[in-house]
């Protein structure tokens, strides 16, 4: 796979090249981590290409069908209004990993950003970590329910329901999820800052700006990967806790939380409706995590290479 | 040790000051009416009274400062007299929730203990479970109880509370009726039978709770085994021929715990959350259960109030860590 002329041709690119390739060397080696992208990668695969292969549509209502147990039709049966579940179960996990994806990028942006300024400016330092503390002591799902309480009808009446909602708990999760990344990310700069490299890209004259960008964020970069994998997990279900408390996305509009949280009123007759869509939110989420577990190991140089 | 104390503690009191306020101005910006489920044939003016009676029209700075007076002062002279028999807060205006029409602080006191019972006991058996977990797998690294237990707590990690305790209401509840699946808040325990029922009522939602816990602490265990394992005064101590037993459990598991012990310190406000969704689930009417009811009930009081106490608790166990800490390993020393 290696294109020599290219990388004979851009000698920078050399490097990163076969960084790129040894960290995914290391990974491979990961059996779980390999066996959870896998899984991941079949999941995402399947919410977002299945409606294409499954044409019903996840709202129609076959009121005569209701509460049907699995058959040819339905291979997950049906609900209580005759919706078919599968189709239900791919449009939930559309909106489920978008809101994981979207939340997770926004708390590591916001956490590398307030990590990145705290440890490089030392003036910010203390202002900005004593905020990530205040944050830490926040009761953060109370404060999450709240929020979503408060601001439902507002933005769901300036941006419609469903985008009303996703921008609500996007932003609310990525909110309150920042403060991880944001001491990681400030105590790797603060290791940084005192290399040698940096003390030379300044003995040259070069700007804050260009020195984050060009020296300090290339080598924060792993620490930052593995803190998003596992941020994809920690919104997954945060967003599920939320919907399963009733506070998450309007009925008519399934996400897997939502999903398992109408199927708790049937627990007695139809147990097997809680299990698909608390196994789909247990199965990414463990994907996710067996990805950050072999990320860490991967880009470890120290491990890397044994 | 005691300067560094008084100092984290009046790093604390701005800490909860700030984070009060901001519960305060989040809830502030509230849509809903306190008054808006009063019969509408209520006239206009008898409304007007009733809204002054609350306070509600007052700016906002002065019903912060009235929740504060009344959180900080009012508060704590009940309890001092509730415990004293004294009278200092005769004819003092308490939180009152709207929703209940009765003092916060009386309907917290029915509730806290449902949720200690449950949510306590849950952490005492999850932390009992983990430690000889995460020992043996340290000790047994890579063998296949090291590889089961940390699948295990893999799934710890990733089965979120509202599917582990529905499947196991399906599993112990439906499918073999062995276990209730809602807690009855209402049971008197005076004979075997009942605290047998009670036992047995318990039982999941503390499985479900222990889980989490489990999953958590045996992890970290494991880790602060494994470095402490290859040290040098492990070394010397098998050289001087201790067994292997008190090597492993006097030795290394003494300097293993310190970090863990911090760990479980910090662990218990975010029991104190993950309790919400159990107590939803199995319907143990506790903290969790009641800030749901009034998140939903648009009770104000009652869920800043809860709030800052789950806030109250966290930093208290911050500071709880930070000592702990301190006090265990002699190489941290804060002055």
């Amino acid at each position: 796979m290696t294109d020599a002329p290219i990388a004979v041709a851009v000698p920078a690119d050399t490097s990163g090249r076969s960084q790129w390739w040894d960290v995914w060397d290391q990974f491979k080696t990961h059996k779980g981590a390999l066996f959870g992208a896998a899984v991941f990668l079949f999941i995402v695969l399947a919410v977002t290409l299945g409606p294409l292969l499954w044409t019903i549509e996840p709202t129609f209502i076959d009121i005569r069908a209701r509460n049907s147990g699995p058959m040819w039709a339905h291979p997950f049966g049906t609900d209580q209004l005759g919706r078919d579940i599968l189709a239900r179960m791919m449009a939930g996990g559309q909106v489920s990993i978008a809101v994981g994806l979207t939340a997770m990028l926004i708390s590591v942006l916001l956490g590398t950003l307030i990590g990145v300024v705290a440890g490089f400016f030392r003036k910010l330092d203390g202002a900005l970590m004593g905020l990530t503390d205040l944050f830490l002591a926040l009761p953060l799902l109370p404060l999450l329910l709240v929020m979503v309480m408060l601001f439902r009808e507002t933005l769901a009446r300036s941006f419609g329901p469903e985008m009303g909602t996703f921008i609500l708990i996007v932003s609310a999760i990525g909110v309150t999820s920042w403060m991880q990344t944001a001491r990681i990310v400030r105590g790797e700069v603060l290791a940084l800052k005192e290399r040698e490299f940096v003390l030379a890209a300044r003995s040259i004259g070069t700007p804050s700006r260009r020195m984050i960008l060009r020296h300090i964020l290339p080598n924060v970069l792993s620490p930052i990967m593995v803190s998003a994998t596992l941020g994809i997990a920690t919104a997954i279900i945060t967003e599920s806790a939320l919907s399963f408390l009733g506070l998450g996305f309007p009925p008519d509009f399934p996400t897997w939380g939502r999903l398992l949280f109408d199927a708790v009123d049937y627990l007695q007759q139809y147990p097997e409706r809680v299990f698909w869509p608390g196994l789909a939110i247990s199965l990414t989420v463990l994907s996710v995590n067996y990805i950050g577990d072999g990320l860490r190991d991967a880009l470890d140089p120290r491990i890397r290479g044994r | 040790m005691l300067t560094f104390l008084i100092r984290r503690l009046f790093t604390a009191i701005p800490t909860l000051v700030l984070i009060s306020l901001i519960i305060f101005l989040l809830l502030d910006l509230a849509p809903g009416d306190p008054l808006a489920d009063q019969p509408l044939s209520i006239p206009p003016d008898v409304r007007q009274k009733m809204r002054d009676a609350l306070g509600l029209d007052s700016p906002a700075y002065i019903r912060y400062l009235l929740w504060a007076k009344q959180f900080f002062w009012v508060e704590p002279l009940v309890f001092v007299d509730w415990v004293t028999g004294t009278g200092f807060s005769e004819g003092m205006q308490r939180i009152v929730s709207w929703q209940f029409r009765a003092p916060v602080f009386d309907i917290i006191i029915q509730r806290l203990p449902q949720t200690l019972w449950v949510v306590g006991l849950a952490y005492l058996v999850g932390v009992l479970i983990a430690l000889p977990i995460g020992i043996i797998s340290a000790y047994r690294q890579y063998s296949w109880f090291d590889q089961v237990g940390t699948f295990v707590s893999m799934i710890g990690f990733s089965v979120p509370p509202f599917f582990s305790g529905v499947l196991m209401i399906v599993f112990f509840a439906i499918m073999l009726p062995w276990f209730p699946s809602i807690y009855d808040t209402t049971l008197v325990v005076n004979d075997f039978e009942s605290f047998g029922q009670q036992i047995r009522q318990m039982t999941l939602p503390v499985m479900v709770l222990a889980l989490q816990t489990t999953a958590q602490l045996s992890r970290f265990m494991r880790a602060s085994m494994l470095d402490n394992l290859n040290h040098d005064y492990v070394r010397t101590a098998r050289a001087k021929g201790m067994t292997e037993k008190v090597v492993l459990l006097v030795h290394v598991l003494r300097n293993s715990m310190i970090p863990v012990v911090t760990v479980i310190a910090l662990g218990i406000p975010s029991i104190f959350g993950g309790a919400i969704i159990t107590e939803q689930i199995f319907k143990v009417n506790g903290l969790g259960q009641l800030l749901i009811t009034a998140i939903y009930a648009n009770d104000l009081p009652m869920v800043q109030t809860l709030a800052f106490i789950f806030a109250v608790l966290i930093v208290l166990c911050n500071l709880i860590a930070d000592m702990l800490y301190g006090l265990l390993d002699p190489r941290i020393r804060y002055d």
